[in-house]
């Protein structure tokens, strides 16, 4: 029996706009985490281009990612990939190398839920063992807590993701994504030079919200306003509502800790509401660091180490991508 | 007589998300004092419009809810500045801890019966808006009670009956994994019992186009 560190899985992410691999040890390092953005010239994701960039920079990023760790592919032991949910194209362009990898190494293939390595990844870096967890993304928005073997969504979008509502509005807005720094980013910036509160819609449905009315709201809105305050406005809204939500999960699952995962978790007016909710229910607070927020090849890699120990592998006549796949359909065997 | 009892009987009974539940008395009857909190993690404003709007919208709908033939607790009173209603307090225990302990037959009538319930509302174009197990209690004479309407609205579309109802569902399956499509059958077979099997079926439709609308559901179709 090989040490723990010694052992290895690479982990593949493509569910999106990122191509990322990552690298972790069974006990929990990290030892590569590298990564390519596809950045569409307009609009939002396409999804065959963004899979033609994945395709691309595959390879590259393999290389930079086997070399920053320093581990020989022969020396892997498992495989990981992101199998769902998210973008076809995109998926499918991640399993192809995954597969191929496998099979050439001839080491087992994982499959891992993406939604469950956004918490993972969240715990691993957090320390947070047994939070209410709120993973709020561009494709993702749910409150989620673990429950008799497996994460439970005790929370949820009704329509879009909150990472989609800030896309969204930002582009009708006329904000363009740019190299390190996405929309969402562009937004919370303008928002802190916003004062006065826009009256927008405020839709919470027991532990779900919705957030499409309020895109169309605010983007009527920036007729009689500032962006600033429209941008400030939106902000508060949607955070209210997410922090709400997460707030009525709290009491009711009792836990102490809260964890903000995804892409969104960047957003410092966000994390600063989430502290203030834990706080009030004596629950400790704590936010996945920068560079496992975004969608990230690493999170794969640790959450593909849990699944190969409890022997959760994937055959590759079951690997096939499942694109809505949600969190609460997978065991995690691996939590006490 | 309008002052709030803060004798040594009043007790926090619930520190919950959105307000505080107090176990006091009211004129010698047991009461519950409910409290909503400002919550400063939003802007002052929009916290003070959300709790108005609830802590008036809460006893209304109530009101109306006993009209239509479902049980809630009386209102005593309400203090809008404060966020604060009073109201009858109803002993018994939760759904939530009836269903974990009954027998699968006894499950499935108390489920039925809060289907009826909640077909009455409907019919009547109430929403309850939050409808858990932990918001339904069976009094000791075996009536069944639904509280916290604070995110109800009254609203007759076919859209905010499904998603009322799976609200319902996703609160059994979180929280009732073990047995939660037995008791949602139950709950669609009282519902139907009440509002009639054509307008139950639209709102089971509904209910299905709800979940294929929400991100990631393997039913939707490609």
């Amino acid at each position: 029996m090989k040490n723990l560190e010694s052992k290895y899985c690479l982990g593949i992410e493509s569910s999106a706009d990122d191509f990322g691999i990552g690298l972790a040890t069974f006990g929990g390092e990290i030892l590569a985490n590298k990564s390519d953005s596809y950045i569409p010239t307009e609009g939002g994701i396409h999804p065959r281009e963004a899979a033609r960039h994945h395709a691309e920079v595959a390879d590259t990023v393999l290389q930079e990612a086997l070399s920053k760790a320093g581990v020989k592919a022969k020396e892997l032991t498992c495989i990981a990939f992101s199998q769902g949910p998210g973008l076809g194209p995109s998926l499918r362009t991640g399993a192809t190398v995954a597969r191929a990898l496998a099979s050439y190494l001839k080491i087992p293939l994982v499959g891992v839920n993406h939604s469950v390595a956004h918490i993972e990844i969240g715990k691993l870096q957090t320390g947070a063992t047994d939070p209410v967890t709120l993973y709020a993304s561009g494709g993702n928005t749910m409150v989620t807590a673990y429950e008799s073997g497996r994460y439970r969504v005790f929370g949820e979008t009704l329509d879009i993701a909150l990472g989609n509502c800030l896309d969204v509005f930002g582009r009708e807005a006329g904000l363009k994504t740019k190299k390190g720094l996405p929309i969402g980013a562009a937004i919370e910036q303008l928002a802190a030079k916003g004062e006065k509160l826009v009256p927008l819609p405020y839709v919470v449905k027991g532990m779900d919200l919705s957030l499409s009315g309020l895109v169309t709201a605010a983007s009527a809105q920036l007729q009689n306003h500032s962006l600033e305050d429209v941008c400030f406005s939106l902000q508060e809204h949607a955070f209210s509502m997410v922090t709400e939500v997460t707030e009525r999960a709290l009491a009711h699952t009792e836990k102490k800790q809260v964890l903000l995962t995804g892409g969104v978790a960047a957003n410092k007016r966000l994390q600063a509401m989430l502290a203030v909710i834990s706080a009030e229910h004596d629950a400790q607070f704590s936010v996945v660091p920068l560079q496992y927020a975004t969608d990230n090849g690493a999170m794969i890699a640790w959450t593909g180490t849990l699944a190969y120990r409890h022997g959760l592998t994937t055959p590759i006549d079951e690997s096939i991508v499942k694109l809505r796949w949600r969190v609460d359909k997978v065991d995690v065997p691996w939590i006490q | 007589m309008d002052t709030i009892d803060k004798t040594p009987k009043t007790r926090l009974i619930k520190k919950g998300a959105e307000a505080s539940l107090f176990l006091s008395e009211w004129h010698n009857r047991r009461a519950i004092i409910k409290v909503r909190i400002p919550k400063s993690y939003r802007p002052a404003a929009l916290d003070m419009q959300i709790r108005s709007y609830r802590t008036v919208h809460e006893p209304q709908l109530m009101h109306e809810a006993k009209t239509a033939g479902v049980a809630t607790p009386l209102i005593y009173m309400v203090k809008v500045p404060e966020s604060t209603i009073i109201m009858q307090y109803i002993e018994g225990p939760q759904m939530k801890t009836l269903l974990n302990s009954a027998s699968k037959q006894h499950r499935r009538s108390l489920c039925t019966e809060i289907g009826r319930n909640v077909a009455r509302l409907h019919k009547d174009g109430l929403i309850h808006g939050d409808l858990t197990t932990s918001n339904i209690i069976q009094a000791p004479d075996g009536t069944i009670y639904f509280v916290d309407f604070g995110l109800g609205e009254k609203n007759m579309e076919l859209e905010a009956q499904g998603v009322d109802l799976h609200l319902l569902k996703r609160a059994l399956q979180s929280t009732h994994f073990g047995f939660w499509e037995e008791c949602f059958q139950a709950v669609m077979s009282g519902y139907s019992a009440v509002i009639g099997e054509v307008q139950a079926e639209k709102v089971y439709e509904k209910i299905s186009e709800i979940e294929r609308r929400g991100r990631y559901v393997e039913e939707r179709k490609q």
